[in-house]
């Protein structure tokens, strides 16, 4: 049981059953739809953006305990956030999750997900309300698949 | 479902069950089933999404590539005459699987989805006009949905669903009451749904469209390994099925329709071995089954098909349905111990598999977890979004049984379940 716990950190169960941010945005400045359609997950995001910061951030939805706590966890890792910093952040949290590497700093809580990346099949749980958030950006209409 | 209604109707009269010497030698034909997997025997509950394949599967088709492959129907030298026999071969075994009254009428595809898209393109492309319709159930796997869809988007014709109850039993009232409320075309129902396990009453269902005069088709996708099907004795029109989940190899499947259909349907794709004279102004299609096995077909795969049906005629498919449903009825009370577990379909006539949600807990999660134990089962949607749409969850876990499968493996399953309670209750 001791590898399955590196997966199910005392973190993501936490924020699995307890999800911080689970709300709509009553005036987003920008929102997105993702979809996993190997597993149907499905989860909204929901972000206020001014002067190129982002003031707040939400999602909404039904996963797995993988792709809500990211969710969560992601939601609390953006908040207050230059719009700049996204890609970058998103970029060292897709090789926490999908390599060997070191956890880079300046990830935080997000490093709890590093034991994704020995189930690939878990990949995209972890990356789904990321995604969301870049097609949110861009501002695209049809709901991004990690598929 | 604990009562043993579902299994005579089934079974006529009782065979003798799978003795424990027969299931260690049934297992011992499956090479797959010795390894570990995370270090723990693997416990191999996916089997509705596909079977392992038996040595003598994996025999027959090596066999065909090491000694006398080459291309059917049309060399005159030896290895294509016996190449022809043996796939011609296996398609009067399908014939007598089936019994269906002829071998024209087992045509070749390459899965039931093939075989559904077949009768979806030749003839209902050919039968269905504006304003007709097409009803299946609400219970259909998407390779019986998306076609009808597709149909209907090129024809103007409606798709309509007959819905079940949350037991996961279709609402025969409702089922006739569509069969009259318009110009139904073509029925199209799953014979064993792959989301709930339920056994729908085929046999009613055809009857109760013909006295109207609506042809049926029957996606035996999940059936076929489960139970014994007669074509003729059913009646249905179009049966269609997948080598692969009768221990046969993937990329094969078979569609069975009556001659008289088949005679009158275009062909479902042009090309080589579907002729009989091709000039530029004109084209003979060939006689059945030819005329829909257009191209080189996997060849080797419907002879392993053959092995595969040979294999399961040795031991007997009312054996294999009887294990199958000692094992279902253990694993239900098993699995009925666990507080906030809860079985998804819990029709009277039920077959080889328990789909369940467990509170609190998404099924990919609890498809991980056991994965960690050695046990494999499917986590998902199953290819039948509006049957989870129907009980208002995004998915479920499946465990679905072979006749390789033992109750000690059930007791595998259970224990794994209670870990996975255990590590969500922080």
């Amino acid at each position: 049981m001791n590898d399955l716990r590196d997966l199910y950190q005392e973190v993501i169960l936490d924020h699995n059953k307890r999800p911080r941010n689970f709300r709509i945005l009553p005036q987003p400045t920008h929102q997105a739809n993702g979809l996993n359609p190997l597993c149907g997950d499905r989860i909204s995001v929901y972000l206020d953006i001014e002067d190129d910061v982002i003031r707040d951030i939400s999602f909404q939805g039904a996963g797995c305990a993988i792709s809500s706590a990211s969710a969560s966890l992601m939601t609390e890792a953006l908040k207050g956030k230059p719009v700049a910093e996204i890609e970058h952040l998103f970029d060292a949290f897709h090789d926490v999750v999908t390599t060997e590497c070191e956890c880079p700093k300046g990830l935080g809580k997000l490093s709890v997900l590093a034991g994704v990346r020995d189930y690939p099949s878990r990949v995209k749980c972890a990356t789904l309300a990321w995604h969301a958030v870049r097609a949110a950006l861009e501002e695209r209409k049809e709901a991004v698949a990690t598929e | 479902m604990n009562d043993m209604s579902a299994l005579h109707s089934i079974i006529p009269s009782a065979p003798p069950p799978l003795e424990e010497l027969d299931l260690a030698r049934i297992r011992a034909d499956f090479p797959i089933l010795r390894q570990r997997v995370h270090d723990k025997p693997l416990v191999y509950l996916d089997n509705a999404a596909s079977v392992q394949k038996p040595r003598a599967v994996i025999d027959a088709v090596s066999e065909c590539y090491s000694s006398y492959y080459a291309n059917i129907h049309r060399g005159v030298h030896l290895l294509s005459e016996r190449s022809t026999a043996a796939y011609e071969g296996a398609r009067e075994k399908v014939r007598a699987f089936l019994n269906a009254a002829s071998a024209q009428e087992i045509i070749f595809t390459r899965g039931a989805t093939e075989s559904i898209n077949l009768v979806a393109s030749s003839f209902g492309g050919q039968t269905v006009k504006a304003g007709d319709e097409i009803l299946i159930t609400g219970m259909e796997h998407h390779s019986n949905i998306v076609p009808w869809q597709l149909l209907c988007e090129r024809t103007g014709a409606k798709l309509k669903a007959a819905p079940f109850t949350d037991a996961g039993e279709l609402i025969l009232e409702e089922y006739e009451r569509l069969l009259d409320s318009g110009p139904v075309k073509l029925v199209a129902f799953v014979h064993l749904s792959n989301a709930l396990g339920t056994l729908n009453p085929a046999k009613l269902m055809i009857d109760l469209a013909h006295a109207r005069g609506i042809p049926v088709l029957v996606d035996g996708a999940q059936s076929i390994p489960h139970l014994a099907v007669d074509v003729r004795e059913l009646d249905c029109d179009f049966y269609a099925f997948s080598a692969h989940k009768i221990y046969g190899p993937s990329g094969v499947g078979v569609l069975y329709g009556k001659k008289a259909l088949l005679d009158a349907m275009p062909p479902y794709q042009g090309g080589g071995d579907m002729i009989s004279l091709v000039t530029f102004e004109k084209t003979e299609y060939a006689d059945l089954p030819n005329k829909f096995e257009a191209g080189t077909p996997n060849i080797a795969g419907v002879i392993g098909l053959g092995a595969a049906l040979d294999w399961v005629n040795a031991i007997g498919l009312e054996r294999i349905a009887a294990h199958e449903h000692t094992l279902l009825d253990y694993a239900t009370a098993r699995l009925n111990e666990i507080p906030g577990l809860r079985i998804m379909g819990t029709a009277r006539d039920k077959a080889a598999l328990a789909a369940f949600t467990m509170d609190g807990i998404h099924p990919h999660d609890i498809g991980t977890i056991l994965d960690r134990e050695g046990v494999a089962v499917r986590a998902g949607h199953h290819c039948a979004q509006p049957v989870m749409q129907h009980y208002g969850v995004p998915a479920t876990a499946r465990a679905s049984f072979a006749v390789y499968n033992t109750r000690d493996e059930v007791d595998v399953l259970v224990a794994a379940l209670w870990k996975v309670k255990e590590m969500f209750e922080l």
